[in-house]
């Protein structure tokens, strides 16, 4: 069986779409923030399908650069999410809800 | 017209003083008060000049195009001729003494500097109603002179009485000067010009130019003269008025504010039909008659001559309703000299009493302010109708005037106006000056420098020769083109053309003043309320006027004002105001309730917003 584009697509969509799920489902923030990061990746596999089936190198570029902030995201995300749990003793969106007035 | 720019620099002047005086020099009294003096004294010597160069019986208008708004057209101009040019005379000549007379009299007044700003605004505002040659730039400084008016009355401004004297007087005569505008409007919507020169042109060739309106349009511009002049049943702020500093009540009364009325009515005299003058004849009787009767039983020395200036104008007015320009601006220059020196004269005894202004608390001031006595009593001789004195000749020109229009109804108002004129200031002057000390402060009155008494001679002399220098000759031309010119002496012997009124007169007075001579001689106390009874109180009490206008107009204007209050506080700002406000809040809370505070469904929603914007792309 040839593997073309739409493969990769539709597995870079589910990827996308299991994150987008797990982000508005899951309660816990860092399964939320794990979900995000898949939702990253979802879009890396789509601009290095791309890339590669339409022989530009653009794409992969852009991959590099979405690897390099997506890293330094984690890492402020990590310490935010860190932080937040020593003041709260609690990493649950339900209990996050202070800006409600 | 010779040397045009001194009538601009006249106008102006005093308001370069203003700008001067309150920007700069507000916290130096000497440099303030010398400003001010220096342009009213320019403004004296620049008239003098221009009078010299051009001659009284000229006329002419210089003026500059000021606005256009569709069809209306607007001059900032001035009208130079006899009327306006006696006028500035009178303004800067009376109105410079009473400037230097106030350098002394308001030396120990913490605001001089300030007084002296508004000297030089309320003159400006004043030359501007004299000079002016159309209805707008009249009525823009007639309003100008109310200001400055409500600024002077209420000078003092931490004694209460003195802000309610000077908000009364502003309102008072924003009543007049209502009708005043609606006057002006309705001559402009008739006559199609506001240009004095245009509108006396179109009331000669077509004398019923107005139609039906005349007597409408021509009393409502009388209503202003009434507001400004005080008559009646206007004329309640002025003996309020008295609250200001002396000069301030000298120069309201005699030069400026309250002559403006008249010199108006004289200025228009063209607009107005048999109808109206005969009203505005009768009012000013009324008037003279009403406050001649209030002068009668008031003790305090200023309103006593406050009351006699109501008088006085009541005379001018009706001289102008009995179509007499000339008296009425022979009498209103006339008055300009005693009545200033009496104010000025009257301002000396109380500064010379320590700020006692009770008659009844005076007494013998003859020994110790000799200059003022004298001063005084020509004053008084002139107010009286004395002969040879100035107001002896302006009245009796007045009295002329009724007999001349048939009018003995009128005519016999005046006479016994004049009876009692010469019996209320001979009654002021009795208890004054004469007698015996009735207080502690009598026995040691002194008087008052040079910078005070002088001004007071200069007046002294006007009100002595006043009456046969010429001014009727002025006036004389300026109404009435065959007016004979008239030599000292034939103006001397004038009054025995006719010679009834004249004697009639004379006869009143003698008996006003033998009467006020037999009761108030030695006087401690008045002898009148006993013998008047129930009369006298109501003359003191001012008959009752001000109780009447407070339980009329002002309780209906209270009422109309509970009323506004009441809609603005419940129908505007409850419901109307409050349904907006209401309906505000309640959207408010129900959009809260969106907004839970959780992420997930703010991420949701926007998935939600993400899905449909693709439906909306992509879908369709």
């Amino acid at each position: 069986m040839h593997v073309g584009l739409h493969h990769y697509l539709f597995v870079s969509f589910m990827l996308f779409s299991l994150g987008l799920l797990g982000v508005i489902m899951r309660r816990n923030l860092l399964v939320i923030y794990m979900s995000l990061e898949l939702m990253l990746n979802a879009a890396n596999l789509a601009l290095v399908s791309f890339s590669r089936f339409n022989n530009k190198l653009d794409g992969q570029v852009l991959v590099f650069f979405i690897i390099t902030v997506a890293a330094a995201e984690v890492a402020v995300g990590l310490a935010l999410i860190v932080a937040l749990y020593r003041k709260r003793q609690s990493a649950h969106v339900e209990d996050l809800t202070s800006m409600k007035l | 017209m010779k040397n045009e720019l001194f009538p601009w620099l006249i106008l102006f002047l005093p308001l370069l003083s203003v700008a001067v005086i309150t920007l700069f020099t507000l916290r130096s009294k000497t440099v303030s008060s010398l400003i001010s003096i220096g342009a009213v004294a320019a403004g004296f010597v620049l008239t003098c000049l221009f009078v010299n160069a051009n001659g009284i019986h000229f006329s002419g208008e210089s003026s500059v195009n000021w606005l256009t708004i569709g069809g209306l057209n607007v001059d900032f101009g001035l009208k130079l001729d006899a009327l306006s040019m006696m006028m500035l005379f009178v303004v800067t000549g009376v109105g410079g003494l009473i400037h230097i007379y106030s350098y002394s009299y308001m030396d120990e007044d913490a605001g001089k500097a300030r007084f002296f700003a508004f000297l030089s605004l309320f003159t400006f505002s004043m030359l501007g109603i004299v000079l002016a040659n159309n209805f707008l730039m009249t009525f823009i400084f007639w309003e100008l002179v109310g200001v400055s008016s409500y600024l002077l009355i209420g000078f003092w401004f931490e004694k209460p009485s003195a802000g309610d004297a000077a908000k009364k007087a502003f309102i008072t005569n924003r009543l007049g000067d209502f009708g005043f505008l609606a006057g002006i409007l309705m001559v402009w919507g008739l006559l199609g010009s506001l240009n004095f020169s245009v509108l006396q042109n179109a009331m000669v060739s077509n004398p019923a130019a107005l139609g039906a309106s005349a007597t409408i349009a021509g009393l409502l511009v009388f209503c202003g003269a009434a507001g400004k002049s005080a008559q009646f049943p206007l004329h309640v702020w002025l003996p309020d008025a008295m609250e200001g500093p002396t000069p301030v009540s000298a120069l309201i009364h005699a030069a400026t504010m309250v002559a403006a009325g008249v010199y108006m009515l004289c200025r228009t005299l063209f607009l107005y039909n048999a109808d109206a003058l005969h009203v505005i004849a009768y009012i000013g009787g009324f008037t003279a008659l009403l406050a001649a009767l209030m002068a009668v039983q008031q003790n305090d020395i200023k309103r006593i001559i406050a009351y006699s200036t109501l008088s006085q104008l009541g005379y001018m007015v009706m001289a102008v309703g009995l179509s007499g320009p000339t008296p009425a601006m022979f009498h209103l220059t006339t008055h300009a000299f005693f009545k200033a020196l009496l104010f000025l004269a009257a301002g000396s005894v109380i500064i010379g009493m320590h700020h006692e202004q009770d008659i009844w608390h005076m007494g013998g001031l003859k020994k110790k302010m000799p200059v003022t006595f004298w001063t005084f009593t020509i004053g008084a001789l002139a107010l009286s109708g004395i002969p040879p004195f100035a107001g002896f000749y302006s009245k009796d020109s007045i009295l002329a005037q009724c007999l001349e229009q048939k009018n003995y109804l009128l005519f016999a108002v005046a006479v016994f106006v004049a009876g009692l004129t010469a019996f209320y200031t001979f009654r002021l002057f009795f208890v004054v000056f004469l007698g015996k000390e009735k207080t502690d402060h009598a026995k040691h009155a002194h008087e008052s420098p040079l910078i005070i008494t002088a001004p007071l001679v200069i007046l002294a002399i006007f009100a002595t020769i006043g009456g046969f220098i010429g001014i009727t000759n002025n006036y004389g031309s300026q109404f009435a083109a065959d007016h004979e010119t008239l030599s000292l002496a034939q103006q001397l012997l004038e009054p025995l053309k006719t010679p009834m009124p004249m004697f009639i007169g004379i006869g009143v007075a003698l008996a006003g003043i033998f009467l006020a001579f037999s009761f108030y001689k030695n006087a401690a106390t008045d002898p009148l309320p006993k013998k008047l009874g129930g009369l006298a109180t109501a003359m003191k009490n001012k008959f009752y006027f001000d109780e009447l206008y407070e339980a009329t107009f002002i309780r209906f204007h209270d009422f109309l004002a509970a009323v506004a209050d009441w809609i603005d506080r419940w129908i505007l700002e409850g419901a109307i105001i409050g349904a907006i406000r209401g309906g505000t809040d309640l959207s408010g809370r129900a959009l809260r309730l969106a907004q839970t505070g959780n992420l997930q469904t703010y991420a949701f929603l926007f998935v939600l917003g993400v899905a449909l914007l693709l439906y909306f792309v992509l879908g369709k």
